[in-house]
């Protein structure tokens, strides 16, 4: 932890020393964007902008590990649709983000529905390959234990499919959070009203560097709050029955 | 390709496997079993005798209703609720040896009292530990409580006692022979292993090496499970003979 804590103070004591010699409303140091960052915060301008942003990426980062962990599933245990599929996700792999937006908008509309569907169209092929890849390796073992035990199709995911699937979803959620709300800034740049995406566009036309720096420095804390106080206990959670050895 | 079904309470196991093939990895098929036929009363516990590699897996996964895809057919004895013991323990790691035995409940029954089967296997101290902290002789002893747990009426048994030290693998077997007794359950066992197979089974089948046939199937006397060191000695001791006679006739000449 205390070597953590040097190297933040580090950056904050370079960042200072930065501004003080820039001397540039293009640089501002760290007190000025704090006094900025508390006075958004009493205004309470940044906690909205940042909920309509968090509520944005949970909605598409939900969508887009429940559709790839099911596509994903499916292609990893056919043979046939895997190979049908395919194609449509090396296209949906390879097409980048702001072409996916574009096509929402243009679409569907400036609205909440493509913006967070454009998102979920950028996350989805990733987690499909690698939930994929974990169906690929279930234990054809268990498969036939379930089968002669005759359990149900609801017990079988559940307690034989989904635990053997942890680490894959785990993986893809844990890349899969920093992918999403990078892309929900850029979709809430290119066509919503509100979000830190918004924000950060409007300060950019009036290069209001003590608003961009104080906006993206709390996203930043709050998605690190996120991958320590739920992803990763999550992750024990699901992960206790190993590294007990007898 | 096969007529699978399944009988009412006191019928036999019926199983009959005119051919059985698998694919190669270059594509070419090979017999694994060929003109197999066994009848097994119910309620009795047979023996699967044969050398490593003949297919004595394969027969099981077959009469486990695992395989369809062979040609011959299957009657399994009851209603059909299968308990099965497969080689490896094949335990959900995490889930808990008691958790891994109510899986296998169905729903209405998942609350069942299993404690005087926990207790004939000895697993009465472990059922919140997780598989990775037991040892090989008690992975096993879920497996079998795990098979008992559904109450079956027909139970398979593909060589449970491999690999564990002698003083545990005698414990286990006499556990067997007290569960099977209890719920006269119709028993297939698999094993290589000819004196266990004579402690444990009314009936013995020989098999051949591939493709797999019964080449001698011998009743021993009841009651089973309570042979005698002697006794169990002298029966292998027949068999071999027998085995050795059958061996040189339809050796070539």
């Amino acid at each position: 932890m205390l070597p953590r804590l040097f190297s933040l103070l580090a950056l904050i004591a370079v960042w200072t020393i930065a501004a003080a010699t820039v001397q540039s409303r293009l640089l501002p140091g760290p007190l000025t964007v704090a006094v900025e960052t508390l006075s958004e915060i009493r205004s309470g301008e940044l906690p909205f902008q940042m909920a309509c942003t968090l509520a944005r990426v949970i909605a598409s980062f939900t969508i887009a590990m429940v559709l790839g962990a099911v596509a994903g599933y499916a292609m990893g245990r056919s043979r046939q649709l895997d190979r049908f599929a395919d194609p449509w996700l090396i296209v949906l792999i390879n097409l980048p983000a702001l072409v996916v937006i574009i096509f929402a908008y243009i679409w569907i509309g400036l609205n909440e529905t493509a913006a967070i569907l454009a998102v979920a169209v950028n996350k989805l092929p990733n987690v499909v390959v690698v939930v994929r890849e974990g169906a690929r390796a279930l234990d054809p073992e268990l498969d036939e234990m379930a089968e002669a035990f005759q359990l149900a199709k609801f017990s079988r995911i559940r307690h034989i499919a989904i635990p053997q699937l942890a680490p894959y979803l785990a993986a893809s959620s844990r890349s899969g959070l920093s992918i999403v709300w990078k892309i929900v800034l850029v979709v809430e740049l290119l066509g919503r009203p509100n979000g830190v995406g918004f924000v950060l566009g409007s300060a950019f036309s009036l290069f209001d560097m003590a608003k961009i720096l104080s906006y993206a420095i709390c996203f930043i804390v709050l998605m690190l709050l996120i991958e320590s106080f739920v992803v990763q206990p999550l992750e024990r959670h699901a992960n206790r029955w190993r590294g007990r050895p007898a | 390709m096969n007529d699978t079904q399944t009988a009412g309470e006191a019928a036999p196991l019926e199983l009959r496997i005119e051919a059985k093939s698998y694919l190669s990895a270059d594509g070419t098929p090979f017999e694994v079993v060929r003109d197999l036929e066994l009848r097994l009363d119910a309620g009795s516990f047979g023996a699967l005798i044969g050398p490593s590699g003949c297919g004595k897996t394969t027969i099981l996964r077959i009469a486990a209703g695992l395989d369809p895809d062979f040609r011959g057919g299957l009657r399994a004895p009851g209603s059909g609720r299968l308990g099965i013991v497969f080689q490896e323990p094949r335990l959900l790691p995490w889930r808990t040896v008691e958790d891994n035995v109510r899986l296998v409940l169905p729903a209405h029954e998942a609350g069942a009292d299993l404690a005087d089967l926990f207790e004939i296997l000895g697993l009465g101290d472990h059922l919140a530990r997780y598989p990775a902290e037991l040892s090989l002789g008690l992975a096993r002893r879920v497996a079998i409580a795990r098979a008992f747990a559904v109450r079956p009426d027909f139970l398979l048994l593909d060589e449970p006692f491999v690999s564990l030290d002698e003083a545990v693998a005698t414990r286990l077997r006499d556990e067997l022979v007290a569960l099977t007794t209890r719920s006269e359950v119709t028993t297939l066992f698999v094993t290589h292993d000819l004196p266990e197979a004579v402690q444990l089974a009314d009936r013995l089948f020989f098999l051949s090496d591939r493709p797999t046939h019964i080449i001698l199937e011998k009743a021993l006397p009841p009651p089973r499970g309570v042979r005698s060191q002697g006794m169990i000695a002298s029966i292998c001791e027949e068999m071999r003979g027998l085995l050795a006679g059958i061996a040189n006739n339809t050796a070539p000449s």
